[in-house]
């Protein structure tokens, strides 16, 4: 039973990292039905930003929690700038092309980002200084600890952000209009470029807290850092139902806890012949099983018509 | 007047072959004089020119997304390991075994595409790259209980290519020649890659290869005309999963080792991109995106280092970071500017061109 | 001309039956208790206002939709359930309202393209070119360029269909359909866009392919041309079937004139 509540508090912490960033991987589908292969990038960007500037501000008397906050000061602005760039040089051109050409553009835009924060900050991964205090709850025979609460706290006040903003503001109006038929949309007087780069921008900012997350919560980060956790976000995205943002949320924190529940449960279950190294393919195979068996996801998609 | 220039061209043509022919015989002593790791690359290029070759049936004839192409590489040489070296201490002949990895890469690519192909493009992308990553992680961990694979560190001294006592990776001498290992190898890769070049355009002209080209224009028409879509495609699927396990075979003889470290994700991105910016669709586009993305990457990494050496004093920025770089710089200005590739053939490009105002 | 395959079948006339067809879309009932019948060697009309049903009939009985209640018997044999190109196999070939040519492709490429279901080359015969592979391929070009010349384009063979005008891309996407050897052709809207010389023409090469053997179905707005051309016509309204019959008796029928608010009569 321990085994169990321990591995859903992990669950709840990663799935909660999933669903920020599967939140930006369904706006943008839902928005241009494109798949950001960078995206996965920008959560590595803002972690390694995020780093550089608590690692530099460690050594002062500043008190952890605002060294934290000026990570995520200085990270989700990068973020959103590299975003925005993303958007208007790559894909903004590619809007009426065959399904192929943006998908190649990502691609190669995540190989960019890749190497060049290679460059930045070379191979060996940056390391979470040790300014945060252990702070761990007992909560039935489990720990959880204060990174976990802060975490899993964090995403919810984002999340609840953002679904206030999609769906009691002007802009969000405008974001499901473009997002549903971005020509009458147009017709009806919304500026469907800057919709569209505003979401890219908003996606940004929410991957860029995630990798101060994922960062924070792990203790390290590098290079490499977005590919697998992208794959991961998108997979819970489209098991949720891609477009849809309740979806995203629900993919994510399910994707989390599956993870985590697997992990710790399938050595016992399999008699050791598959153990916790084969984690990863839990994603893979919840994405090809829910793509198979029931493509629109568990809430069902938001998928307008192509720009 | 007419008769003779039609004579002239023809005559051309045959010339232009025979001094083509005559360059790829020679080449290897050529590369060798540059060392022989030079001959190795060509036989890599090769390679890469078979799996280019082999995803060009899925994602330019056919029109389907493959992300995880490597996956069917991994599968051929895999089966070919185990087939011939200590692991299981079995050692068939490469003409027995070669066929068996395509057709175990070929069982693998139905598998994978019988429940998936009916998805839509973006999703295919997806699960295929899904997929190639769970090959890559199985072959990564299956070393216990039993051990199939010997998890990440691979399987060693897999046999050459043998006839009796004749092997591919000896060094030989004939008509005074130095005959390495590498430059013998050469010469067989050169042979089945000049069969599955013919094999590959047999099957574009051909009833096969026009279904397919329907189901790429317009699926829901193809369909009306009695064609039926699902199996046509699992054909691409299986064939260029083939060619795949094929290569993979081959891979694994010439190397003498293999892991799964040489069948990540970005290797399929690789030959994905050797389709795609070489020219989709287009057999010869293919083949030069093959050989380009194979030999640039390579002479950089012989002309950059010392650059930088002779400029700063010592390296500051690795070869293969400034490869990856300038291969995702290329992905992206190829995809704004010149989105059918280098040799795009004339369907693609009528494909990707803006719509004209023709009547409708 | 073209040539069907042999023909099998029921003795009597009877070539498509069409009964209690009921088709929903959530909660709009698009077809409701459809019934008809198609002779063969007819050439029948199907026609009713905008919005009537009239494609919707045609993607059911094509199987692009599956049928809520009801169905069809062709040739005897019931369609139920049956994919697109099984029915195009059993010999039902259609057009489409807002043509679907493969654009990117030639005119004869699309028509050979036609002759798919009726060959059998397959990967092996493509590889190893056996002589009954070239055989077929021989006898497919042959035939799409016969076809192209039936529907009066041979000229335009080489060309790109999308780069066709107008009138030619229709008349080519006709010459693919009859490549498939149907033995019913269904037109959604053959004349549409077309001026009264094309229209001409084209009821002419109808004409031509029903007396070579091949009945027709067409949904039509021209009516100068179903009057023309059709020996029977169904009208449908709301998804309803309000009459069928000769074309001068439902062109009199006043529930029919109701529908079209006044009708429009040649």
């Amino acid at each position: 039973m321990d085994i169990f509540l321990q591995q859903i508090i992990n669950g709840l912490t990663l799935g909660s990292v999933y669903a920020i960033v599967a939140l930006g991987y369904t706006m943008v589908y839902g928005i241009i039905q494109l798949i950001n292969f960078a995206h996965g990038e920008l959560v590595m960007l803002g972690a390694m930003v995020a780093f550089s500037v608590i690692g530099a501000l460690a050594g002062t008397a500043l008190p952890p929690v605002l060294i934290v906050l000026a990570g995520i000061l200085a990270a989700v602005p990068a973020c959103m700038l590299v975003g925005y760039a993303m958007e208007r040089v790559a894909y903004r051109p590619l809007r009426g092309a065959p399904r192929l050409a943006p998908l190649i553009t990502a691609i190669g835009i995540s190989i960019i980002l890749q190497h060049v924060a290679l460059l930045v900050w070379s191979r060996s991964p940056l390391a979470f200084p040790q300014i945060i205090p252990l702070v761990s709850f007992h909560v039935g025979g489990a720990i959880i600890t204060g990174v976990q609460i802060a975490i899993i706290l964090t995403s919810v006040l984002m999340m609840g952000g953002l679904t206030l903003m999609v769906y009691r503001t002007k802009l969000g109006i405008a974001m499901r209009a473009t997002s549903q038929n971005p020509q009458v949309a147009g017709l009806m007087g919304i500026d469907i470029d800057r919709i569209i780069a505003f979401t890219f921008i908003v996606g940004a900012a929410l991957a860029a807290v995630a990798g101060v997350m994922v960062g924070t919560y792990y203790g390290i980060a590098h290079y490499s850092m977005g590919s697998l956790l992208g794959m991961k976000a998108f997979s819970a995205a489209v098991l949720g139902g891609i477009g849809n943002l309740a979806g995203a949320m629900l993919g994510g924190i399910l994707l989390g806890i599956v993870e985590a529940l697997g992990a710790g449960y399938i050595g016992d279950l399999t008699n050791n012949v598959f153990g916790s190294n084969y984690q990863d393919v839990f994603a893979f195979l919840v994405l090809i099983a829910v793509l198979v068996f029931r493509p629109s996801g568990l809430l069902g998609e938001r998928v307008g018509d192509r720009a | 007047m007419r008769g003779v220039n039609m004579f002239a061209k023809t005559q051309a043509k045959w010339v232009g072959v025979a001094l083509i022919a005559i360059a790829l015989i020679a080449l290897p002593f050529a590369l060798a004089a540059a060392g022989t790791a030079w001959v190795r690359i060509a036989n890599l290029a090769i390679l890469f020119v078979f799996l280019s070759l082999g995803l060009n049936i899925v994602v330019g004839f056919a029109g389907l997304l493959d992300l995880g192409y490597i996956a069917f590489y991994a599968v051929g040489a895999y089966a070919y390991a185990l087939l011939a070296s200590p692991h299981f201490d079995l050692h068939f002949p490469f003409w027995v075994i070669l066929p068996i990895g395509g057709l175990v890469a070929c069982l693998f690519g139905v598998l994978l595409g019988a429940p998936t192909l009916k998805l839509r493009g973006d999703y295919l992308a997806i699960v295929t790259l899904g997929f190639g990553e769970i090959v890559r992680i199985f072959l990564n961990n299956l070393s216990q209980p039993v051990n199939i694979t010997n998890g990440p560190q691979g399987i060693s001294r897999i046999d050459p290519f043998s006839f009796g006592s004749f092997s591919f990776s000896d060094n030989e001498n004939f008509f005074g020649l130095a005959f390495s290992g590498p430059i013998k190898y050469y010469y067989i890769l050169l042979a089945l890659l000049l069969l599955a070049i013919v094999v590959n355009l047999r099957l574009q002209h051909s009833r096969i290869g026009r279904a397919w080209e329907a189901i790429r224009e317009d699926e829901v028409a193809a369909r009306a005309m009695g064609i039926d879509t699902t199996r046509i495609k699992l054909l691409a699927f299986a064939m260029g999963a083939s060619f795949g396990g094929i290569a993979g075979g081959m891979f694994a003889a010439i190397q003498g080792f293999i892991s799964p470290e040489s069948f990540v994700l970005v290797e399929s991105i690789m030959v994905l991109s050797m389709v795609v910016l070489g020219g989709m669709g287009n057999i010869w586009g293919v083949v030069l995106g093959a050989v380009l993305l194979s030999f640039v990457p390579e002479l950089l990494r012989y002309t950059v280092e010392p650059l930088q050496k002779s400029l700063f004093g010592r390296s500051i920025i690795e070869p293969e970071v400034i490869r990856m770089l300038l291969f995702g710089l290329a992905l992206v200005l190829m995809m704004l500017y010149r989105p059918a590739g280098l040799l795009p053939s004339a369907v693609r490009k009528r494909e990707l061109a803006k719509p004209d105002a023709d009547n409708a | 001309m073209p040539n069907r395959e042999p023909e099998q079948g029921t003795g009597d006339g009877v070539l498509l039956e069409c009964a209690g067809l009921d088709k929903r879309f959530g909660g709009v009932l698009a077809l409701a208790e459809v019934g008809f019948s198609i002779d063969r060697g007819e050439i029948y009309g199907l026609i009713g206002p905008n919005g009537a049903g009239k494609t919707t009939l045609f993607n059911a009985l094509t199987g692009i939709y599956g049928c809520d209640a009801g169905g069809f018997s062709f040739d005897g044999e019931p369609l139920a359930g049956l994919r697109p190109d099984q029915i195009a196999a059993r010999g039902i070939a259609r057009t489409f309202q807002n043509i679907r040519l493969f654009g990117n492709l030639s005119a004869l490429d699309n028509v050979m393209i036609g002759r798919h279901v009726r060959t059998r080359a397959g990967v092996f015969g493509a590889i190893l070119r056996t002589r009954a592979t070239l055989e077929e391929e021989a006898a497919i070009e042959k035939r799409a360029l016969e076809l192209l010349d039936y529907v009066g384009i041979a000229a335009r063979g080489n060309d790109v269909a999308r780069q066709l005008p107008y009138g030619d891309q229709r008349r080519l996407e006709i010459a693919r359909a009859l490549a498939t050897g149907p033995k019913l052709l269904a037109l959604d809207e053959p004349a549409a866009g077309m001026n009264a010389t094309e229209t001409l023409e084209l009821k002419k090469l109808l004409q031509r392919v029903r007396t070579d053997g091949t009945t027709i179905l067409l949904i039509e707005h021209d009516m100068k041309l179903v009057m023309g051309l059709c020996d029977r016509v169904l009208v449908l309204d709301y998804g309803r079937r309000i009459a069928e019959g000769a074309p001068r008796e439902v062109q009199r029928d006043p529930r029919v004139i109701d529908a079209y608010l006044g009708g429009t009569v040649a």
